[in-house]
């Protein structure tokens, strides 16, 4: 339930959730455009329903899976997580949704597969954005599968108790709390097992800025600004806060990257 | 060419400074109501940002083309240069006051970083650098105690501070978008015109 998963995965911090309208209304989702503004007023063109999700490459039950099908078959439950941007804005968003390892776990994941592929939704006439070549249309991210398993890993549904507005990825998204809001790739069509580290859309338009793993990290500058901290969304006098190493949720992820030296792996 | 703008001349000879200071304060007030009345969206700090460095390279490129106009329409504006400057440089000014007050919130390590190691941020210090003495000898004053032409040469040093705020503008966006190209390239045609007699 909501507040046992609240409890489970308090982090420093997380006081006041950002309302309704500062979820919805400020975010980059460029298959609609590049303005913070841009999604809110255009992804209304967007059907979600139907939907299938694709599950291939290492697995034992590959195919097209029904939305409904995947949803009847997993726990959905309240997640409220902060999102930290590479932009350096965060807010905390009460995220429903379901641990994407209860998914994985239902397509019976290979011993030989070590990474999740995820890509989005390609659509040009619903998704205006795509008929322009900003990024190599789909947007494409992936995980190593330790962290694709990790609990905290969720595949949101909704927001606030209700269906997930199309702007912020509906009707299913990927949310990675300690990672930088990008890899959390919204409207989710297909998910491939693969045993190579899959291309990620940052990543390929600038590999300099933008690399695979992009666990928030406040010791670790993007090129054009400083990590260190961040303004927390929310009205004229929003507060710039510190940013915590794996957005305050080393506890429980740290241990993954133990052997990995995070400035040359960022 | 010269002829049209006749009328234009003495219309505006009748226009009074305070008037054009009055006009130019316009786009800050309303800035200031669409915050009460919150049409700035969820993040106003970064609108009101964008918004008063934009304002402020309207207005150095309207300092600019000041003299062009004179010279190539017979369009004579010559006595509002100074109030276009002394707001611009209000607008660059607030500008900056609004980074380093509700953006970065007086984090001064992490300013002196910025500005050592985010070329954007040089840049667009330097810009502003070179302007303030520009808007602390903008008044009779300073004209009689330079002398005028040791003042004049002091601001040939918009001359840099424009086009290093359109290259600060540039930098700042994503990509290589179209409309900072063209604010860069009208000022190097304003600059480039200086050259004719």
């Amino acid at each position: 339930g909501a507040a046992h998963a609240k409890g489970q995965y308090a982090v420093e911090g997380i006081d006041e959730v950002n309302s309704l309208e500062d979820i919805t209304s400020y975010n980059n989702f460029y298959e609609f455009g590049t303005g913070k503004g841009d999604p809110a007023q255009y992804a209304h063109a967007l059907t979600t329903d139907p939907w299938t999700v694709k599950i291939d490459g290492l697995v034992d039950n590959p195919g097209d899976y029904d939305l409904a099908d995947i949803l009847a078959n997993v726990d959905i439950e309240e997640r409220i997580y902060r999102f930290r941007c590479v932009e350096a804005w965060s807010m905390v968003i009460p995220w429903n949704g379901f641990e994407l390892r209860q998914l994985l776990e239902r397509a019976g994941v290979q011993s030989s597969a070590k990474y999740v592929a995820f890509e989005t939704l390609v659509r040009p006439e619903e998704m205006h954005g795509q008929r322009s070549p900003i990024l190599d249309w789909p947007y494409r991210e992936g995980l190593r599968l330790d962290e694709a398993m990790n609990p905290l890993t969720l595949m949101a549904t909704g927001l606030y108790g209700e269906d997930l507005p199309n702007q912020n990825g509906a009707p299913l998204r990927l949310v990675v709390p300690w990672k930088y809001g990008f890899k959390s790739i919204k409207s989710i069509v297909r998910i491939t097992l693969t045993d190579t580290q899959p291309e990620t859309s940052w990543n390929m338009q600038n590999p300099r800025e933008y690399g695979f793993y992009s666990n928030v990290n406040p010791e670790v500058s993007h090129p054009r600004w400083s990590q260190a901290s961040e303004r927390k969304i929310g009205g004229f006098f929003a507060s710039r806060q510190d940013t915590l190493m794996f957005n305050g949720y080393g506890e429980y992820v740290a241990d993954m990257y133990a052997d990995m030296d995070l400035s040359a792996e960022f | 060419m010269q002829q049209i703008f006749m009328p234009l001349n003495s219309a505006t000879r009748r226009l009074p400074v305070w008037a054009v200071y009055l006009l130019g304060v316009l786009p800050f007030v309303w800035l200031v109501v669409q915050l009460f009345t919150g049409q700035l969206g969820v993040d106003p700090v970064k609108a009101i940002e964008h918004a008063l460095g934009l304002y402020g390279l309207y207005f150095l490129v309207g300092g600019l083309a000041i003299t062009p106009a004179r010279k190539f329409l017979g369009l004579n504006l010559i006595k509002y240069r100074r109030a276009i400057g002394v707001l611009s440089f209000f607008y660059v000014a607030t500008h900056l006051a609004v980074w380093l007050v509700l953006d970065i919130q007086l984090r001064w390590g992490e300013i002196w970083d910025d500005i050592l190691k985010r070329p954007y941020i040089t840049i667009g210090m330097l810009s502003f650098l070179a302007l303030l003495p520009l808007a602390l000898t903008s008044n009779n004053a300073s004209v009689r105690k330079l002398g005028s032409q040791a003042w004049r040469n002091l601001h040939k040093l918009t001359y840099v501070a424009v086009p290093l705020g359109a290259v600060h503008y540039i930098m700042i966006v994503k990509g290589w978008q179209i409309e900072p190209l063209l604010w860069l390239g009208a000022i190097l045609v304003l600059l480039f015109l200086r050259r004719f007699r």
